[in-house]
């Protein structure tokens, strides 16, 4: 658990855009009547997409849009550690650091962080970064990693170095096209460095697992009515 | 070993597209309104029958969890829950199902829910997963589009709607019941069991919450028989299984092996073996964070299935190997393990509120020696007190790391402190343990 409390500069009001506002029906939509809280959690990170953090006046039009008391939008919130309270960098770094990538070299990375950004949980002076350490996002096989938020996306960076983060760092910050995914020239995703061990059979990929079933196995006797 | 034919992930490394064209040439949506017409009774007997185990850590036979569900509708709808909330250190295997293999996936959660009578599914993908989440949306819309989804899914007369929805940062969303609150709205906080969700579930309906591998391995199953998937593994741990290999050993990667493979050679195999050798190896967490650690001697044979590393004092967990070499300084990757369950803990119960960060507080000075050897044993018993005293398995997977390092590494906890100690004319531990 993490002590998490709103900023203290807060805007003073909060709006959809247009394009956003439709885009909450969708959700509220997927779940059935009266249950449009349901919906709090992908409203809210569509709100710090558009805004780049989540603000008092959000929270309150989000409670207000989904027939919820504040206090149980602010204590999701609070709650989920994705959720911004505070105004982030233009790029947003969240390093892992838990056991698999801190294995591979997360705390070299964590150092490359304070170096060029600054330190952690602070927007750099040009406002272009800032940077987390965060716990296990889930790509271990290709740890060590970050994920690298925009307004418009939240690739993750896969086999970091020292030397090939701080590139990416530098690329990103010069407004340069970077590729996502794994950093290292002979992995594609997971699969192994180099060739791979499986999946190498071509006759997966000829079309011949689409052939219909002749029989259904165990299918005998006859299907129940 | 486990031959490409075999292999029910196809595009596990995205080497292919993941579209709809191209995943139906790889088999999936083969025949789905045929397996569906066989019956909900035909499709649970088939996947008990394959012995197929719940593959998001638990082990619980999928059949028969399953078979819990009331047998009608009644006056609430049922619902399928797929906990794609992956987050538990070491795995990444259901990220790479659900942005490659999406059609595989979705066919396994109409064939699921059609079994247990759910006319609705959400799948709950963890919020950090956000390229994983568009590519299974937009798979969701191309099945929706042709007919495979919606009224009379895929033609088999079922109506079936499937949802994503996600989370947002929250390891204990992938225990079921927090899933449940969250998917509701609310903070993640476990529910006390009984009622289990089979009873009263999502919105207090009945529900069913499965792991992504274990739907989406459901459908070749069919296709293809549950003697077939009983031809893998040993008695009672049948199948194959995706392995996520991480930590110190030459190539880390993903790979589908059959279960029971021996960890010696899973790991020779496909990752090109541990860094600088066997004979390099410290020691392995065979199943994510919250199993306990298994030091080399044991690794030279176990086998890589629930009931061999059960009875070893592990688990299988989500086969999630993290493999570390003899540079590693293991007490400090446990107590790195350690700070993430302080961090994770929803704080719901005091045990595990107070001890996951007494626990992290303490390994983190025992890995620079700062302690004592009657510390140890304290440490045991506080592991001790928070296993098994709370309300979900939070405590229980924060306490085994932890025993387990204990158990199989105490000498060198031990050696820690009396070099600490050599070098100072007088320690002082204070009277309370640690804060």
């Amino acid at each position: 658990m993490a002590v998490r409390r709103p900023a203290k500069n807060q805007p003073q009001s909060f709006e959809w855009t247009p394009e956003n506002k439709a885009w909450c029906e969708t959700q509220i939509k997927k779940f059935p009547e009266s249950r449009q809280a349901s919906a709090v959690i992908p409203l809210l990170w569509r709100g710090q997409k558009q805004e780049g953090w989540i603000s008092i006046p959000m929270m309150e039009a989000i409670a207000e849009q989904l027939g919820m008391p504040y206090i149980r939008v602010y204590e999701v919130v609070t709650f989920y550690t994705m959720f911004n309270m505070a105004p982030v960098g233009e790029f947003f770094v969240q390093l892992c650091g838990t056991t698999p990538c801190m294995l591979r070299g997360s705390n070299e990375l964590r150092e490359v962080c304070k170096r060029v950004i600054g330190p952690e949980s602070s927007v750099s002076d040009d406002g272009k970064f800032s940077w987390l350490e965060v716990e296990c996002l889930g790509a271990c096989c290709n740890a060590p990693m970050a994920q690298i938020s925009t307004s418009e996306s939240d690739h993750y960076y896969e086999d970091l170095t020292p030397e090939n983060f701080e590139q990416l760092l530098a690329d990103l910050r010069a407004g340069k096209e970077v590729k996502a995914g794994t950093q290292n020239p002979k992995r594609h995703t997971s699969d192994p460095e180099g060739e791979n061990t499986t999946l190498t059979d071509p006759s997966l990929y000829d079309g011949s697992a689409a052939k219909p079933l002749d029989v259904i196995p165990n299918s005998q006797p006859a299907p129940a009515e | 070993m486990l031959e490409d034919k075999d292999r029910i992930f196809t595009n596990l490394y995205g080497l292919h597209d993941w579209r709809l064209e191209a995943a139906k040439k790889r088999g999936a949506w083969n025949g789905t309104a045929d397996l569906i017409r066989m019956g909900h009774d035909w499709i649970i007997q088939q996947v008990k029958d394959s012995g197929l185990r719940g593959r998001g850590g638990a082990g619980f036979p999928t059949g028969l969890k399953w078979s819990f569900m009331p047998k009608e509708i009644g006056e609430r709808p049922h619902y399928l829950v797929v906990n794609a909330d992956e987050s538990e250190p070491g795995t990444c295997k259901d990220r790479e199902m659900m942005r490659h293999d999406p059609h595989l996936f979705i066919e396994g959660c109409l064939i699921a829910s059609y079994a247990m009578k759910a006319h609705a599914c959400y799948i709950y993908i963890r919020g950090e997963y956000i390229d994983e989440r568009n590519n299974l949306q937009a798979a969701i819309d191309e099945a929706y589009e042709v007919g495979l989804l919606g009224k009379n899914a895929a033609g088999s007369g079922w109506d079936f709607d499937c949802y994503v929805s996600h989370g947002a940062g929250a390891y204990i969303c992938g225990e079921e019941t927090a899933l449940l609150e969250s998917l509701e709205g609310k903070k993640g906080q476990p529910r006390l069991k009984p009622p289990f969700p089979a009873g009263a579930g999502l919105y207090g309906c009945p529900t069913t919450v499965n792991n992504v591998e274990s739907i989406a391995v459901v459908p070749t199953i069919l296709r293809r028989g549950a003697d077939w998937f009983t031809k893998f593994g040993r008695d009672n741990n049948h199948g194959t299984k995706v392995f996520c290999i991480s930590g110190h050993v030459e190539r880390p990667c993903n790979v589908e092996e059959a279960m029971s493979i021996p960890l010696k050679t899973l790991i020779n195999t496909h990752c090109g073996g541990v860094i600088g050798g066997w004979d390099n190896l410290k020691a392995i967490i065979p199943g994510g964070s919250s199993v306990p650690c298994l030091p080399q001697d044991i690794c030279d044979d176990i086998l890589m299935d629930f009931d061999a590393l059960r009875d070893a004092k592990s688990g299988l967990g989500t086969a999630a190997v993290i493999v570390m070499d003899k540079s590693t300084d293991i007490v400090k990757a446990i107590a790195r393990i350690s700070y993430f369950y302080k961090h994770e803990s929803c704080g719901q119960c005091t045990p595990c509120r107070e001890g996951t960060g007494w626990m992290w507080r303490v390994l983190e000075r025992m890995a620079i020696g700062d302690s004592t050897t009657e510390e140890i044993d304290k440490l045991l018993d506080v592991a001790g007190q928070v296993e098994g005293h709370t309300i979900c398995a939070l405590g229980d997977a924060a306490a085994w790391p932890v025993q387990g390092l204990i158990r199989h590494f105490r000498p060198e906890i031990e050696e820690r402190i009396n070099i600490y100690r050599n070098d100072r004319p007088h320690v002082a531990v204070g009277a309370v343990a640690a804060e």
